[in-house]
């Protein structure tokens, strides 16, 4: 497994090559060296999974974790060391197999979506080195390299967030991402320091001996490490960056803000699994009723928005909730009885990565096609975009939950893990999957249903109330709409994978059996809740839809605006922090800390012109100060040491 | 005796055997060929540096003890020895100007033969092989410190050098007739055991420190170096500045901890003066000054006083982080006076100031960034080598109970930078009237420059460069 560095090193290859001399090239060369470098990624990581799983099992039943690299990369003492290298496991390998397709999916897709943009080299520099980092963060061999790409990610996140610069609201997003995602970054750190200093190294197989005489450090450890993960994978009330997010160009939200980073959360704990489950199950039911909540938050906030990557974004925190909810209701590490949703989670983080990717792609392909992210400006797409249409009704069936698109089967391996753990948790959870059918079918009516805004803008037009001839929307070129339907194939057959023969919380192999009370209690609530849907948004506004409006508007408003939580945040941020403890720092800082460096810097000028005849130029005095301090030193040695 | 022993010290062999080659290609080379001359002395140190680290594995002791050599000692002699060559790589355009053209020989030729001076002064386990060795490394840098010798400046500089410098050799000669009065021998090994910390043998080890002091340029013993820095032609500013200090700064190291190990505590007392002294009357100057090769000249006193905080420890973290230290020195204050240099082939000689870097970023990018990069390594800022190499010094000083010395090393650091960043500022953000036009740099230097904008980014990052450094001290 030698060529495992290549997946490394292409991408990183690729951001340098882009990066230092991209600016000279043309557009076209730029995208197809990056869309290339990763192609070859993309084959190397199917070569790796098909070796890997090929391979088959050790004789105790497991997939054997290799290691074919393991630099040590700063050795800090006997014991502890900060190493880099990549290790294959069955969720690394499957994870490379994720952000390799998506991520080649979105480099192709850019190609036809980011055409003729501005600094179109720039943004397929940081492409490659997102993908870079985040390969770098799941092949990890320690907590630490994966903290090392984590924050690299983070970069690269910002940078593409912010790849519009000149636009205010870019740079305001991609500042919030990045500071937030610090904030709970800190936390990662300091759980990640805690467990080096009492595990005594930072891989991820520590001595058990030590874990147990740490006693209760490793639970706040990890819990440390879970409030980085929240915060990467926006969880409430760390969410608040990721809907501002959706402020960078659409493909960037689908690879990074959909499919690949925002799961780094979900992958962090499934990494951290065995340790959780050791030693701090109760930290991981803290993990899922945070997950819950979440998950509620964000479906009933996704029903009320207008702005349609806002509704895929809130979607999207609430399914990686799903994910999280699924690895915090585990009470053991044996899939047949409480590991179950180990292998849900990863199970539905791959399903979700491509539909949601599609989705996100499928929006893309609107909104280059009407120029804006308001559901106001579509209606009726469906004639004019009909591939997009086709895959985004998939891809709205996969995360319905609709047998038989993958997202059925990921989503009821969940509930049947919720189920498990107590019938609250599944009741809610299937109740949220409902609300899921119905705000993704909600936002696919609107798209492509009711009155279409063209048209009447035509009328209005012809009828010279207009000055102006609208845009026609157009289906979008072949680059866009490949990605789309590859997405999409993938989403109908992901589910008859079996997921569970290559992960599983144990490692041992797990037979996927749907249960079938479970299956029939979502499936008839995802259909009831299309056609609520159905009724209320297929054809307009229908009446229903205004009843339900005027009879909850001040609760609709109040989701509209995601429950007031970024005015929270920024109370508690200006209004507390700034007054209770910057102000006294700044007080501090600038007349105590500052005053020193003034006296500092006046107390050098006047010394500087006392010893300024020393530097005479003239030679007998400089033997002179040469002999004279050479004897002041004698003296002082020989009378005072 | 057996003549053998002297093909053992293979590097000091090589050396030389260069030296001569060099010698009679000058003598015999005309028209075509001597267009290849500078190739050609490149193509040798390169070959002469790869038999220093060949000899890294060996450790001898010759001459029945009058030379030693280890792992260490060889690699402290490549590392000369690559400076030396960075410095020759930017000497090239220098050397094809009109003035200096017919005797470009003779700067290899010098040069080389300082560079076999410091092989001994680091190798000398004897007085008087180290006092050959110092004045072999002293006076033909006279020479070259007066090589334009029409120029006023650079003749009053080499006057001002060769003079301190018989000063300094004359008082570190008396004080070593005082440790051979005391003792009876000036071999180092058997010196050690009469070593009594007596006050006569404290003023000799001053005495001898002087002259030591003399080549490091530490306070009170610098006065010459803002002068000869001035006036010297760059190329040898550059080389006096880290190769000529670097020896020098190794030879006291391996005698402080070999023969006066002691009078640990005087010694260390008498750095302690000496390194708050260097530091903060040369943060104090530099401050002031305008003109940039004395600006460099007193940060150079400032970076000797940094240096002598590695020192002052005597354990092998002391060591290793000297080494480390030197190392890094080296790429960054070279690559800073490869860049004066360039710019003063635009500015035509004239004597560069801070004001002539105004803008350099507008028409020369690169450069600009260069010379950012390698002031921010001088300053000591994450994650540049200059960074590693301060915080390895301070901490091989912290773990020998010099704290407070520490402390004020701090303190002078934030100073710096101020200056450091006086001419970050000219370059980046003060506008220019007369805008500097694109400087094409000769092949040679960009080939140097390279090496040093790799040595500034790698060598910090890179952490097993310090491990195996950190392997070989004592």
């Amino acid at each position: 497994m030698d060529f495992t560095i290549l997946i490394l090193v292409l991408p990183l290859v690729s951001f340098l090559i882009l990066g230092l001399c991209g600016m000279k090239m043309p557009h076209k060369a730029a995208g197809i060296i990056g869309t290339l470098s990763l192609a070859t990624v993309t084959l190397l990581s199917y070569i790796t999974a098909a070796l890997y799983f090929g391979a088959g099992r050790t004789a105790e039943g497991i997939f054997a974790t290799i290691t074919p690299y393991n630099y040590c990369w700063l050795p800090l003492n006997g014991t502890l060391s900060i190493d880099m290298g990549i290790m294959l496991d069955p969720i690394s390998v499957m994870m490379l197999i994720v952000i390799s397709t998506v991520s080649l999916m979105v480099h192709i897709y850019s190609m036809g979506y980011m055409k003729g943009e501005r600094g179109f080299q720039r943004y397929y520099a940081f492409l490659s080195l997102f993908t870079f980092s985040m390969l770098g963060l799941v092949v990890a061999t320690n907590i630490f390299q994966m903290y090392v790409f984590w924050e690299l990610v983070g970069v690269s996140s910002y940078l593409l967030i912010g790849f519009y610069y000149t636009k205010p609201e870019a740079i305001a997003a991609s500042k919030k991402a990045f500071i937030v995602t610090r904030f709970a970054d800190l936390f990662f750190l300091i759980g990640i320091l805690l467990y080096g200093y009492y595990a005594e190294t930072f891989s991820f197989t520590p001595p058990e001996a030590l874990l147990v005489a740490a006693g209760g450090v490793i639970p706040v450890a990890l819990g440390l490490m879970f409030v980085g993960g929240a915060g990467k994978s926006a969880m409430f009330p760390l969410h608040i960056w990721l809907p501002d997010a959706m402020e960078g160009p659409t493909p960037v939200s689908a690879l990074i803000h959909a499919a690949t980073m925002v799961v780094a959360g979900v992958y962090l704990v499934a990494r951290m699994f065995g340790l959780f489950i050791g030693y701090a199950p109760e930290v991981l039911h803290i993990i899922a009723y945070v997950g819950l909540f979440t998950a509620l938050y964000a479906a009933v906030v996704a029903c009320a928005q207008t702005d349609i990557k806002r509704v895929l974004a809130f979607s999207t925190i609430s399914q990686i909730a799903f994910m999280m909810v699924a690895l915090g209701v585990c009470t053991s590490s044996d899939p047949h009885s409480g590991g179950l949703g180990y292998m849900a989670s990863m199970f539905h983080l791959f399903t979700h990565a491509m539909f949601k990717g599609l989705l996100f792609l499928g929006a893309g392909a609107i909104i280059h096609a009407v120029h804006s992210n308001e559901k106001s400006q579509m209606g009726g797409l469906r004639r004019y975009m009909p591939v997009t249409h086709i895959t985004f009704l998939i891809a709205c069936l996969a995360i319905a939950g609709i047998p038989p698109f993958s997202g059925f089967f990921s989503k009821d391996e969940i509930l049947a893990a919720c189920y498990s753990f107590s019938p609250m948790m599944g009741a809610f959870m299937s109740l949220i999957a409902a609300l899921t059918a119905f705000y993704m079918f909600r936002l696919y009516y609107l798209i492509f249903w009711g009155k279409s805004h063209y048209e009447e803008q035509l009328a209005l037009y012809k009828a010279g109330a207009t000055a102006h001839e609208p845009h026609k929307p157009h289906e979008a070129p072949l680059t866009m709409t490949l990605p789309l339907v590859i997405l999409a194939a993938i989403s109908v057959v992901a589910g008859f994978i079996p997921f569970g023969e290559f992960v599983s919380s144990n490692g041992e192999p797990y037979t996927i059996h749907l249960d079938y009370t479970v299956a029939a209690t979502s499936i008839a609530l995802a259909v009831g809740a299309i056609i609520l849907a159905t009724i209320m948004y297929k054809s307009g506004e229908s009446r229903l839809t205004t009843a339900i409006n005027s009879r909850m508007g001040a609760f609709i408003q109040a989701a509209y605006h995601r429950f007031y939580m970024d005015e929270i945040w920024l109370f508690v941020t200006k209004k507390i922090i700034f007054n209770c403890i910057s102000r006294p720092i700044a007080w501090f800082d600038r007349n105590v800390i500052d005053a020193t460096m003034d006296l500092l810097a006046t107390a050098t000028q006047k010394l500087g012109n006392i010893l300024r005849p020393m530097q005479s130029g003239n030679i007998q005095s400089y033997s002179v100060w040469f002999l004279g301090g050479a004897l002041i030193i004698i003296l002082t040695l020989i009378f005072f040491a | 005796m057996d003549y053998s022993q002297f093909f053992a010290m293979l590097p000091e062999i090589t050396l030389l055997a260069v030296f001569v080659i060099i010698f009679i290609f000058d003598l015999l080379a005309t028209g075509r060929y001597r267009r290849i001359f500078h190739t050609l002395t490149i193509l040798l140190m390169t070959v002469q540096i790869a038999i220093c680290l060949k000899e890294v594995s060996t450790e001898l002791t010759l001459f029945g003890g009058m030379y030693y050599s280890n792992s260490m000692i060889a690699f402290m002699k490549s590392m000369l020895t690559f400076g030396a060559l960075l410095v020759v790589l930017q000497a090239h355009r220098w050397l094809s100007t009109a003035h200096s053209y017919y005797k470009q020989g003779e700067f290899y030729v010098l040069l080389l033969s300082t560079l076999v001076g410091m092989y001994f002064m680091i190798s000398a386990r004897h007085f008087l092989l180290l006092f050959i060795g110092m004045e072999l490394a002293s006076l033909p840098l006279a020479c070259l410190v007066a090589f334009d010798k029409y120029r006023h400046n650079s003749a009053e500089a080499g006057i001002k050098y060769i003079l301190t410098s018989m000063f300094s050799s004359a008082i570190m000669l008396y004080g070593i007739s005082f440790l051979y009065g005391t003792t009876g021998t000036l071999y180092f090994d058997d010196m050690v055991t009469y070593i009594t910390g007596s006050p006569m043998q404290t003023l000799a080890m001053v005495m001898f420190f002087a002259g030591l002091g003399f080549k490091i340029s530490l306070v009170p013993f610098h006065l010459w170096t803002a002068d000869s820095y001035q006036g010297a032609p760059t190329i040898v500013t550059a080389y006096l500045s880290v190769i000529s200090k670097g020896a020098a700064v190794f030879t006291l190291f391996i005698i402080l901890t070999k023969v006066f190990a002691p009078m640990t505590h005087e010694w260390q007392t008498m750095l302690y003066i000496v390194t708050v002294a260097s530091i903060t009357i040369a943060n104090l100057f530099a401050i002031k000054q305008k003109n940039l090769k004395r600006f460099m000249a007193f940060s150079s006193i400032s970076q000797a006083g940094y240096i002598m905080l590695a020192v002052i420890s005597g354990t092998g973290q002391g060591m290793s982080a000297m080494v480390f230290y030197v190392m890094v020195y080296i790429v960054a204050n070279l690559a800073i006076f490869g860049i004066i240099e360039a710019l003063e082939k635009h500015y035509d000689n004239v004597e560069l100031e801070h004001s002539h870097l105004n803008a350099l970023y507008r028409s020369n990018p690169r450069l600009a960034f260069l010379m950012t990069l390698a002031l921010f390594s001088l300053a000591g800022i994450p994650p540049f080598a200059g960074f590693f190499s301060k915080f390895f010094v301070f901490m091989s000083a912290f773990d020998a109970g010099f704290w407070v010395l520490v402390f004020i090393a701090l303190i002078n650091t934030v100073i710096s930078l101020y200056y450091y960043l006086l001419i970050v500022k000219a370059m980046y953000i003060t506008p220019n009237e007369t805008p500097i036009p694109h400087i094409k740099c000769d092949s040679f230097t960009r080939i140097s420059l390279g090496f040093c904008l790799m040595g500034i980014i790698l060598l910090g990052i890179c952490s097993f460069v310090y491990i195996n450094i950190d392997r070989m001290a004592f």
